[in-house]
């Protein structure tokens, strides 16, 4: 029996998408897949490592086991619509601090930063470890990425003086 | 020569009986006080016919005791005792191990941050093994009123229920509403795959809360570990 599909019309990284696709899809294969963001990674398929982060209204879900059906009317944000410009402080403090080894989890690694510094602007290394345990590296970048995250928190801090 | 009527009556006689008097009016009045106090509670013409016998009795105490060792099963058992920690982080698993991710609890028990119970468990089970379990509403009690279950005594666990400074505000009424109707409760009698169910079946569990309730709600002694 084929699988039932729906039209969903899907609001990522600012845009309106409209994609055919079952219900129970997970929103990680509706971005790999169908739209072709591959940013967001695949790695475990059960929520444990955190490679598929996104946003959805803000919160940083694991996209490989939320239903597609879940998002709808809700604003989805992956690793490419992170900042427009690419200027986001997260990624310049993760290129100052070349945090990345094979890279494969940082999409994931970002995105759940900067749910952290959006709650929590100064966080503490106990903060930064409450919320970044989730996110599994293999090449155990945990160092650089708490490095990265007070400096992203520094240059955040300064942009908000300047405006 | 002593009459036959004063034989009847030996001296101090009527001195004494007037003491007598005084002394069993007073242990009247006592008890009568101490009923009063002890059923205050009660009030009209039936709470006077209870005043006459303890509301609850001995038996009554014992089989409120043995329903709460059962009720006490369930609420140890992994599907309630694992979102009821000591400390501040989830338990995981039939072995109630700590939260992988190490997820924390938040102020309100929904989580912290990138972390909040919602970004991984759904509304409803994911199917196969390992995957997270689901309900609309996860999530822990708050901070400010952690309602612990690990660790507690029966006779602990019991106080702690029925103290409104301790569990979330309940009175009697709402505490039996939520282990009879709460979806979250609920959902342990629905686990994910490859976990398993509490010891007694819902509605076991919530005939032996009524009939710990009924009977006096009374906590088992100390000793019962």
């Amino acid at each position: 029996m084929p699988a039932i599909e729906n039209t969903y019309s899907l609001y990522i990284n600012r845009k309106e998408t409209r994609v055919t696709v079952s219900p129970d899809m997970p929103i990680l294969w509706v971005l790999r897949d169908v739209i072709g963001l591959t940013g967001t990674k695949f790695g475990c398929g059960m929520a444990q490592c955190g490679a598929c982060t996104i946003h959805l209204d803000g919160e940083a879900v694991r996209s490989c086991v939320t239903p597609v059906s879940h998002a709808v009317g809700k604003e989805i944000i992956t690793i490419e619509g992170l900042s427009p410009e690419g200027d986001h402080p997260l990624q310049h403090a993760w290129a100052e601090v070349n945090v990345p080894q094979c890279g494969y989890c940082q999409a994931g690694q970002l995105m759940s930063a900067a749910v952290l510094l959006r709650e929590n602007p100064e966080p503490t290394d106990q903060d930064i470890d409450d919320a970044m345990s989730g996110n599994i590296c293999r090449c155990g970048t945990y160092l650089r990425i708490r490095k990265a995250i007070h400096l992203a928190a520094a240059i955040q801090k300064s942009k908000v003086k300047q405006s | 020569m002593i009459s036959l009527n004063d034989k009847k009556r030996l001296p101090g006689s009527s001195h004494r009986s007037k003491r007598y008097y005084y002394v069993i009016s007073s242990i009247v009045a006592f008890l009568a006080l101490v009923n009063m106090s002890a059923f205050k509670s009660e009030s009209g013409s039936a709470g006077f016919v209870k005043l006459l016998k303890p509301r609850f009795s001995k038996q009554d105490s014992m089989i409120s005791k043995r329903a709460f060792l059962q009720v006490y099963k369930v609420l140890m058992s992994p599907r309630c005792m694992n979102c009821h920690p000591s400390g501040d982080i989830p338990l995981q698993g039939d072995d109630s191990h700590f939260h992988l991710q190490g997820v924390k609890r938040g102020p309100d028990g929904t989580g912290l941050y990138a972390l909040k119970c919602g970004n991984c468990h759904q509304s409803h089970n994911l199917p196969g093994l390992h995957m997270p379990p689901g309900n609309p509403k996860w999530h822990l009690p708050p901070a400010n009123m952690k309602m612990v279950f690990q660790g507690r005594t029966p006779h602990q666990l019991a106080l702690q229920l029925l103290d409104k400074k301790r569990n979330g505000g309940r009175s009697i009424k709402a505490l039996v509403d939520h282990v009879t109707s709460d979806t979250l409760v609920l959902s342990g009698w629905t686990p994910a795959e490859g976990l398993s169910k509490p010891p007694l079946t819902h509605k076991a569990f919530v005939n032996e809360f009524n009939k710990w309730i009924k009977h006096g709600a009374i906590s088992p002694d100390p000793e019962n570990k």
